[in-house]
């Protein structure tokens, strides 16, 4: 009978992600109400030595499924990877990280395993030993309830929403090699190039500085990005200036952009048009800087800023950088 | 001029489906399962509409066949209508009380139903429906297909029956790359999507919508509620955010005034 949860670890260059692990922390959380244990499975090439860090985590069972076949991510090789982690762990839920390649991967293996699937969950409780997913819908404009009536149930998880456990690096999860061939990949990935400028990724930030209108043109990005350096923090933009062109999509917020839930959003002239709210609203503190005493974005903000973004973001910078010197 | 193109026309199916605007206010409905859809303007899908561009930019190119299939009530008729006034060729209309309000796994399986039998060259997704916002549809309609997928595409090219790909992932793109049939969900970023023309809303009128139900696509009973793997117990508003504070004086003074609310009463830096 299927029982306890596997978490699919999600690795990009031999760097596990930390949202991944955050979907780790929360099985542990829940296998005391769900039952049996919790499993993890990590795939590509030359990825044991990552076993280590995954253990701090707490997992009874590490899956390692390593060869040449998954040195690059594909979408039809690693579904068949964590097919056969799934039918060996045979779990009652299996867990992953919503990430780019969770979106592309983990509804494929869910599909081929006739298993429903709740994504971007942004809590799970547990009702007995079976588990009940809240998610955003409208890009959290409603969050939906889900239930489920299935052996195999897979849930994927919004980063940033589930906190980390303290590692334990005493704990000691078994490792089992898993031999796993690729099978006939007619989708093959080829290079990747990395987004110019980004370094941080918006939807998995602690903390999001972001422009709209009130920066008045893309020629002021560098005001913002300025304070993005010094917080440590990723750039996201409203919808108004990725349509105008003054920056590239992957920094949107918004129900056609990024919904995201970061520790800290500060909103840089952004009116705060419904769809925008609806990608951040959830953030835990908000600041709003605007001109506009009337901007929607106001009522949403935890704190508010009434003046030119342009005049009062360097200054911000400015006392951050100073009380960072005296540490 | 047929018969130069044939072998390399394409045969193109679009999923797509109708939801509230996204300017619309959603409220929850008395039933606590649904949303209030009185004031609320339904339209076609934001990402459905790069999925329509790019089928209707390779059928100017290959030559062939598009066809857009939605699943839903009344609503979905508009924008099936929608796409073939943007010039997609006929529409396939799966409506059955039975079918709808599914979960993704559920309407991957109808959808498959619908695209099975067709000897579809290339499939188009929006990425994500807005509304369910479960991003998954496409990835399991493509498992159920037997087709290699590219979810999140930006960037496409088709050539000789192969394609090369542009997918988002974090703070990247990945080029994938692959030989058709294969099944594609569109992120934004794909291409500007063509508005309906005057020419294009009459020509729609004449193109024909086919309405199946769940017997005519050999489903029916399969999606009852006893034998559904995931429902819907209730749907809530999100929490109201407490009142915020304004913070005032000269820049100076709002400046440091933030910054010392953010870390000290706030503990986010």
């Amino acid at each position: 009978m299927a029982q306890g949860i596997l978490v699919f670890i999600e690795q990009r260059n031999g760097q596990v992600r930390k949202s991944s692990l955050e979907a780790l922390s929360e099985a542990a959380r829940l296998i005391g109400n769900v039952g049996g244990s919790v499993s993890a499975v990590v795939v590509g090439q030359n990825v044991k030595g990552l076993t280590a860090e995954i253990s701090k985590y707490k997992p009874a069972k590490i899956f390692v499924v390593d060869s040449g076949d998954f040195a690059n991510y594909s979408t039809e090789g690693y579904a068949q990877a964590v097919t056969e982690a799934v039918k060996k762990a045979d779990p009652a839920f299996v867990f992953s990280a919503q990430t780019s390649m969770a979106k592309d991967l983990i509804p494929r293996v869910a599909a081929r395993l006739d298993a429903p699937i709740a994504t971007d969950v942004t809590e799970i409780k547990s009702e007995g030993s079976s588990l009940t997913a809240v998610k955003p819908m409208y890009s959290g404009k409603a969050y939906g309830v889900y239930e489920f009536a299935s052996p195999l149930v897979f849930i994927t998880l919004r980063p940033n929403r589930f906190a980390l456990s303290a590692a334990d690096a005493g704990h000691q999860a078994q490792v089992e090699d898993l031999a796993v061939s690729a099978g006939n990949i007619r989708a093959k990935v080829g290079e990747v190039h990395a987004a110019k400028g980004q370094t941080i990724e918006v939807s998995e930030a602690p903390i999001i500085v972001a422009g709209g209108r009130g920066i008045k043109g893309p020629e002021n990005w560098p005001v913002l990005q300025n304070l993005c350096d010094v917080l440590g923090a990723a750039l996201g933009a409203s919808r108004a200036v990725v349509d105008a062109g003054w920056i590239d999509h992957q920094h949107q917020v918004g129900q056609t952009g990024k919904t995201v839930s970061p520790q800290l959003y500060i909103a840089c002239g952004i009116s705060g048009a419904i769809q925008h709210l609806a990608g951040m609203s959830s953030s835990k503190v908000i600041v709003a800087i605007n001109k506009d005493p009337e901007a929607p974005i106001f009522k949403h903000a935890t704190y508010g800023i009434v003046g030119d973004v342009l005049e009062i973001v360097p200054k911000v910078t400015e006392e951050l950088k100073h009380m960072n010197g005296k540490n | 001029m047929l018969g130069e193109l044939k072998g390399e026309t394409l045969k193109i199916a679009v999923c797509i489906k109708s939801v509230p605007d996204t300017e619309a206010k959603i409220k929850v409905a008395g039933d606590s399962k649904n949303i209030d859809t009185a004031d609320v303007r339904f339209i076609t899908n934001p990402y459905d509409e790069f999925a329509i561009e790019e089928a209707l930019k390779l059928k100017e190119k290959f030559g062939g066949e598009t066809v857009a299939i939605a699943i839903g009530g009344n609503e979905a008729t508009e924008v099936l209508r929608d796409s073939l006034a943007r010039g997609i060729d006929s529409a396939i209309h799966v409506k059955d009380a039975e079918l709808e309000n599914l979960d993704p796994l559920s309407t991957a399986k109808i959808l498959a139903a619908v695209i099975q039998e067709g000897g579809y060259d290339a499939v188009f997704c929006g990425q994500q429906g807005v509304g369910g916002d479960n991003s998954a549809v496409p990835s399991m309609l493509a498992e159920f297909l037997d087709m290699p997928q590219v979810a999140m595409t930006v960037k496409l090219e088709v050539a000789d029956n192969k394609f090369k790909a542009e997918r988002e992932i974090e703070g990247a793109h990945e080029i994938v790359e692959g030989s058709l049939p294969a099944l594609f969900s569109a992120q934004k970023g794909l291409n500007e999507p063509r508005y309906p023309s005057i020419k294009g809303v009459m020509a729609a009128r004449r193109k024909e919508i086919a309405v199946k139900d769940a017997t005519a696509l050999g489903v029916a009973g399969n999606f009852s509620a006893d034998k559904r793997k995931m429902r819907l117990k209730q749907m809530v508003m999100p929490p109201e955010r407490p009142q915020g504070k304004l913070i005032d004086g000269d820049v100076d003074t709002q400046a440091k005034t933030l910054v010392k609310l953010l870390r000290e009463e706030a503990h986010v830096i």
